[in-house]
C-alpha cells in the first residue's frame, strides 16, 4: 500500500485505535506505521468494500425510494397540480372507503386467526417429528411456496367453483344439497389467502418450537405436570415468540395482498390493493390510488412497528436458552 | 463382592413378582413417544389434523397436473377424457409462445443483474463490519416490505415519465429490485457460517482481494449463491403484480396473460401452462440443490 | 414430618438396550431409604441411563422398580413424585424464580399463602432467600444451579435424582457446594441417587457408590472401601491412581518378577492376577527396608513436584514404570531424590491389593 507518512494527527484517532497517544507518537517519531494510522488505512480498506454494495443500493434507491416518494407527492396534488389534501379528506368522507378498509382489516384478522388455528398444530406435529419424517413433512409446508401464486390461485379457482371438486364431493359426501358459492365471494377469498400465507406462519413458528429445550418439558413431567400442562404451562408459552412473529408478518402480508384476493372475490371482496388498482386501471384516478397507497404504506409500517415491539417484550419474557 | 453388586444374605424377589412387573411388548400405538412417555394413542387426534392441513396445502399445486390433461371445455377434475389439447393449445399460440419467451427473458436477465448484486452488496456488507450496516441492509430488504401493488404503480407512474413502460428493459429493472434482497439474505447467511479468515490467509500469501474472493470464498459460499441465483429467477419468472403494469403489448410475461385470463374466464390452457411451470420450477430447485450442494472434503 | 421422609428404591434385573447397545445389563441394585447413593461412571457407562429409569423418562426393556413397596416401571414420569435436579438446570426461563419453585407447588393445589412460605422457606435452605422476584436470565449458575434445587425440593419428595449437578461450576464452587448438598440431605433425609463422573465428587458425598461400566454395576460400596479393597481392574483404574504389575499365584503362593509376594490376605486361585499399586503406598528408604515389606528395585526417572505431594516416576529393573506419591514435605524420603538415583520401594503387605487378571471384566 502506498505510504501516507506519518503526518501529525489529531490525538482523537489513536484513542480510537485503542493505543495509548504515547506509543503512536513513539512510533511516529521512529518512522513506522503508528497504530492509528493502520487503524485508519483498515477504515478507508472497509469503507471500499462497502461500496460494493452501491450498485444494490442504487438500483433500490431508483425503481422504489423514488417511485414510492413520488406517490406520496402525488397524494398531495389536485388535477389541476396545486398542492391539496382532497383525496386524503375523500378518504375519511366517502363511506365506500371506510367499507374497503374495514373489509382489508377483516379478510387479514380472520386469515391471521384461521392460519393460527391450522398452523399451529401442524408445527406442533411437525417439531415432534424425527429429523427425516420433518424434512419429508416439510416439503407439504415448502411446495406451495415454490408453486406460482397464479397456478395456485387458478387452482382454488376450479377447486371452489360451482361445478369444481369441493362442491362434487361434499354433495356425494351428503355434506349439502346444492352447490354452495364457495368463490367469488370472502369464504372463497379466506381460502386462498390462507392457503397462501400459512406457510409463513409455519417457518417461524417451527423454528422456535424446535429451539425449546426438550428439558424443560421433562422438568414440568418430573415436577407433576401431565402432558396437557406440561404443554400449556411450559411449552405453549416458550412458542408465543415464534407464534407472534409469523402471526405478524401473515397479518401484514394479507394487508397489501392483491393477487388472490382479486381473483378469488372475483370483484366482490375489495381490499385495499385492489382498490388502487381499480383507481388506476380504471379511473386513472393517480391522485386517489396514491392517497391509498400512503395510507397502506402507513399501516404497514405501524403494524412492523408494533410487531418489533411485541417481540421484544416476549423475547425478554421467554428467551428460550436454558443455562 | 459379586459382581452385580446385591449385598450377600439378600434373597432375589419372589419368581413371580419380578415376571408381573416386567413389561409387556408394545403395539406401536402404545409405544412412548416422548421422553415424558406420551404415546401415540393420545395423539391420533394431533396426526389427523396435521394431514388434513398438509393435505390442504398440497392439494391445490397437484390437482393442477391432471387437470391439464383433461379432454373437456369445461376445468374439471377427475377429468373424463384425456387429452394433450390444451398442451396443443398452448404451443400453437403465437401470443402465449411470446408470452413465455418474454418471461424466460426477463427471468434469465434479471438473474444475471440481481445475482452479482445481491453477491457483491452481501460481500460489501458482511466485511466491512461498521455499526451502520444494518441500516444498509434494512434499505436493500425494503422492496420484501412494501406492499407490492405501490411498487407497481410507483415504477409505472415512473416509467410512464421515462418511456420505459412495456420494455423489456424496465421489466428486468424492476425485477431485479424485487430479488436482490432474497440474494442478499441467502448470502449473507451463508456469509455468517463462512469462516473469514481464510480470504486472509490467501491474501497474506499473496492475492488480491478480487483474486482471494473469487479462488477462495466464493466456491464455498457458492451453494448460497446457487440458491439465490434460483430464487432470482423465479421471483421474475413467477412475479405478477409489477408486469402487470410495466410490462404489456409485445413485452407481456406469461403471468400477466395469465392473470388478464383468469380474469375474464377461466381458460384450461392455463392449467396446461400451470403444469409447465410447475416442471420448471421443480427442475430449477433441483438442479440448484446438485449444482451447489457441497462436496464432503 | 407426617409421612416417612424417604423411601427405599428396589431395582431388578433393569435392562435397556438401544439397537445394538446395551446401556443397562441387567442391573440390580438396592438403595437404602435416606441414603446418599453415588451411581459413578465414564460417559456412557449407563448411569444417567439409570437415573432416568428412575425418573421415568426411560423405559426398560424389562425389569421392576419399587419405591418402597410399590411398583414404578409403569408410571409415567409426572406421577412419580420424585425431585430431579438436571445437569443444565433447565429452569423456566419465562418464569421468576418464585415460580420455578412454586411450580410443583401450583400443579398440587397449594393455596397461596402456604405456597409463598413454602417457597420463601426452600429459598432460604439453599440460601437464596429473597430472590423470589429475580428473573432466570438475571441469575449466575451457582445461583441458578440452588434455584433449581430448591424447586425440586419445595414439595418434600422422598426420593431425590440429581444428574451431574455441578458439572457447570468451577472448581471452588463445586466444591463448596458438594459440602452443602451432603449437609442438605443431611438435614432433609431424603434418598438422594447422585449421578456423576467425577471420582473425588463421589468420594466426597456418598454413602456408598455404584461404580458402573458398560451398563453393569462393577463394584458397590462405602467409599472407603471402594478406593482401599476395589474388587476388580477397572474399579481400581477408575478410582485413585494406580499401576498393575503381573502376578502369577500358584498353589496359594503369589509370585511377583520370580519372588514370592508378602499379603494380608489370602491370594486367591490359581492363575494369572494382577497386583494393583497406589502411588501413595510405595515407601521410600529408609522405610523400605522395614521387615516385612515388599521390595521393588529400579532407577528414578523424574521427581515432579506437585505442590503438596511430589510425584517420583521409577522405572523398575524389569522394565515397568511406576509412580511414588509422597507427600512434599516429608524430610529425608523425597527432597534428596535425583533422577539417576538408585531407588528401593517397599509395598506393605496390606497395601498389596491383587485382583484377578480378567479380561471378561471388562
Amino acid at each position: 500500500m502506498p505510504g501516507r507518512g506519518g503526518h501529525a494527527r489529531p490525538a482523537g484517532n489513536a484513542a480510537e485505535s485503542g493505543v495509548s497517544a504515547a506509543a503512536d507518537a513513539r512510533d511516529r517519531a521512529a518512522g513506522r506505521p503508528n497504530a492509528s494510522l493502520l487503524h485508519r488505512r483498515g477504515r478507508h480498506e472497509r469503507l471500499g468494500v462497502l461500496c460494493l454494495a452501491l450498485p444494490s443500493l442504487l438500483l433500490v434507491f431508483i425503481t422504489l425510494v423514488l417511485p414510492v416518494g413520488w406517490l406520496f407527492g402525488l397524494s398531495l396534488l389536485a388535477d389541476d397540480g396545486s398542492l391539496t389534501l382532497e383525496h386524503y379528506r375523500k378518504m375519511l368522507e366517502q363511506p365506500s372507503y371506510a367499507r374497503t378498509f374495514r373489509t382489508t382489516f377483516e379478510v387479514s384478522v380472520l386469515t391471521t386467526g384461521i392460519c393460527v388455528l391450522l398452523g399451529y398444530p401442524l408445527s406442533y406435529f411437525l417439531s415432534q417429528l424425527p429429523r427425516r419424517a420433518a424434512n419429508l413433512c416439510m416439503i407439504a409446508v415448502l411446495l406451495p411456496l415454490w408453486t406460482s401464486l397464479l397456478v395456485r390461485t387458478y387452482a382454488w379457482l376450479v377447486l371452489l367453483q360451482r361445478r369444481g371438486l369441493v362442491n362434487t364431493w361434499a354433495m356425494e359426501l351428503g355434506l349439502w344439497n346444492e352447490p354452495v358459492a364457495l368463490v367469488h365471494n370472502l369464504t372463497g377469498t379466506l381460502i386462498g389467502t390462507v392457503h397462501v400465507l400459512l406457510p409463513f406462519l409455519v417457518l417461524p413458528l417451527y423454528a422456535s418450537m424446535m429451539a425449546i429445550d426438550r428439558d424443560y418439558l421433562k422438568a414440568a413431567a418430573n415436577l407433576g405436570a401431565g402432558p396437557v400442562r406440561t404443554f400449556w404451562m411450559v411449552f405453549f408459552p416458550l412458542s408465543l415468540p415464534g407464534l407472534l412473529t409469523g402471526a405478524l408478518i401473515v397479518f401484514i402480508l394479507c394487508l397489501g395482498f392483491y393477487v388472490t384476493p382479486a381473483v378469488l372475490g372475483g370483484g366482490k371482496v375489495i381490499m385495499v390493493s385492489s382498490r388502487i388498482a381499480n383507481d388506476i386501471e380504471i379511473f386513472f384516478n393517480w391522485g386517489a390510488a396514491s392517497a391509498l397507497g400512503v395510507v397502506l404504506l402507513v399501516l404497514t409500517f405501524a403494524f412492523m412497528l408494533i410487531a418489533s415491539r411485541l417481540l421484544r417484550a416476549s423475547a425478554i419474557l421467554g428467551h428460550a436458552d436454558p443455562t | 463382592m459379586s459382581a452385580k453388586g446385591r449385598p450377600a444374605g439378600e434373597l432375589p424377589p419372589p419368581g413371580g413378582t419380578a415376571r408381573s412387573a416386567t413389561v409387556a411388548p408394545v403395539t406401536w400405538l402404545r409405544r412412548p413417544v416422548t421422553d415424558t412417555q406420551i404415546t401415540h394413542r393420545s395423539r391420533l387426534w394431533l396426526y389427523a389434523i396435521a394431514v388434513l392441513v398438509m393435505a390442504f396445502l398440497v392439494i391445490p399445486t397437484v390437482i393442477v397436473v391432471p387437470m391439464s390433461f383433461s379432454g373437456s371445455q369445461y376445468l374439471e377434475f377427475p377429468p373424463r377424457q384425456w387429452s394433450l389439447r390444451w398442451y396443443d393449445n398452448y404451443f400453437a399460440s403465437a401470443s402465449w409462445m411470446a408470452a413465455t419467451a418474454t418471461s424466460f427473458k426477463a427471468a434469465a436477465l434479471t438473474t444475471l443483474v440481481a445475482t452479482p448484486l445481491g453477491t457483491m452488496a452481501a460481500y460489501g456488507l458482511h466485511v466491512s463490519r461498521f455499526r451502520f450496516t444494518r441500516l444498509i441492509v434494512g434499505t436493500l430488504l425494503t422492496p420484501m416490505i412494501v406492499p407490492v401493488i405501490l411498487i407497481g404503480i410507483g415504477i409505472f407512474y415512473v416509467y410512464a415519465k421515462l418511456h420505459l413502460v412495456n420494455t423489456l428493459a424496465g421489466l428486468v429493472l424492476a425485477h431485479s429490485m424485487l430479488a436482490v434482497p432474497l440474494v442478499v439474505m441467502v448470502v449473507l447467511s451463508a456469509f455468517k457460517s463462512f469462516d473469514a479468515n481464510q480470504e486472509m490467509v490467501a491474501r497474506s500469501l499473496g492475492a488480491s482481494r478480487v483474486v482471494a474472493f473469487l479462488l477462495v470464498t466464493l466456491p464455498q459460499i457458492r451453494f448460497a449463491v446457487v440458491s439465490g441465483a434460483a430464487l432470482a429467477f423465479l421471483t421474475s419468472f413467477d412475479e405478477i403484480i409489477v408486469a402487470l403494469f410495466v410490462s404489456g403489448g409485445e413485452n407481456s410475461t406469461l403471468t400477466r396473460n395469465m392473470f388478464n385470463s383468469l380474469r375474464d374466464q377461466v381458460d384450461p390452457t392455463i392449467a396446461a401452462i400451470s403444469t409447465i411451470m410447475i416442471v420448471v420450477t421443480s427442475l430449477l430447485l433441483a438442479v440448484s440443490q446438485r449444482f451447489g450442494r457441497k462436496r464432503d472434503p | 414430618m407426617p409421612r416417612s421422609a424417604s423411601l427405599p428404591i428396589t431395582i431388578r434385573q433393569v435392562t435397556k438396550t438401544y439397537g445394538e447397545v446395551t446401556s443397562l445389563d441387567d442391573v440390580d441394585l438396592d438403595i437404602r431409604s435416606g441414603e446418599f447413593m453415588t451411581l459413578l461412571g465414564p460417559s456412557g457407562s449407563g448411569k444417567t441411563t439409570l437415573l432416568t429409569v428412575l425418573a421415568g423418562f426411560t423405559r426398560p426393556d424389562h425389569g421392576s422398580l419399587k419405591f418402597g413397596d410399590i411398583e414404578m416401571i409403569g408410571t409415567p414420569p409426572h406421577k412419580r413424585d420424585v425431585g430431579m435436579v438436571f445437569q443444565n438446570y433447565a429452569l423456566f426461563p419465562h418464569m421468576t424464580v418464585a415460580g420455578n419453585v412454586g411450580f410443583a407447588l401450583r400443579l398440587r393445589r397449594v393455596p397461596r399463602g402456604e405456597a409463598d412460605r413454602r417457597i420463601e422457606e426452600a429459598l432460604t435452605l439453599v440460601r437464596l432467600s429473597g430472590y423470589g422476584t429475580r428473573r432466570v436470565d438475571q441469575l449466575s449458575g451457582g445461583q441458578r444451579q440452588r434455584v433449581a434445587l430448591a424447586r425440586a425440593m419445595v414439595f418434600e419428595p422422598r426420593i431425590l435424582l440429581m444428574d451431574e449437578p455441578l458439572s457447570a461450576l468451577d472448581k471452588q464452587l463445586r466444591e463448596h457446594m458438594q459440602i452443602e448438598l451432603r449437609q442438605l440431605h443431611d438435614k432433609l433425609g431424603m434418598t438422594t441417587v447422585y449421578v456423576t463422573h467425577d471420582q473425588r465428587e463421589a468420594l466426597t458425598m456418598s454413602d456408598r457408590i455404584a461404580v458402573i461400566d458398560h451398563g453393569r454395576i462393577m463394584q458397590l460400596d462405602t467409599p472407603r472401601r471402594i478406593y482401599e479393597r476395589p474388587a476388580n481392574r477397572f474399579v481400581a483404574e477408575f478410582i485413585g491412581e494406580s499401576t498393575f504389575l503381573p502376578v502369577v499365584v500358584s498353589g496359594g503362593v503369589a509370585t511377583l518378577g520370580g519372588r514370592p509376594l508378602a499379603l494380608s490376605a489370602p491370594a486367591g486361585r490359581d492363575g494369572p492376577h494382577l497386583l494393583l499399586v497406589r502411588p501413595e503406598h510405595l515407601h521410600l528408604a529408609p522405610a523400605a527396608g522395614a521387615a516385612g515389606m515388599n521390595v521393588l528395585q529400579g532407577a528414578v526417572t523424574a521427581v515432579v513436584y506437585q505442590g503438596d505431594s511430589t510425584l517420583v516416576q521409577v522405572k523398575l529393573d524389569d522394565g515397568t514404570e511406576i509412580g511414588v506419591r509422597a507427600p512434599s514435605a516429608s524430610r529425608g524420603g523425597v527432597a534428596g531424590l535425583r533422577a539417576g538415583d538408585r531407588a528401593v520401594l517397599g509395598l506393605a503387605p496390606e497395601d498389596a491389593i491383587l485382583l484377578p487378571d480378567n479380561e471378561a471384566q471388562r
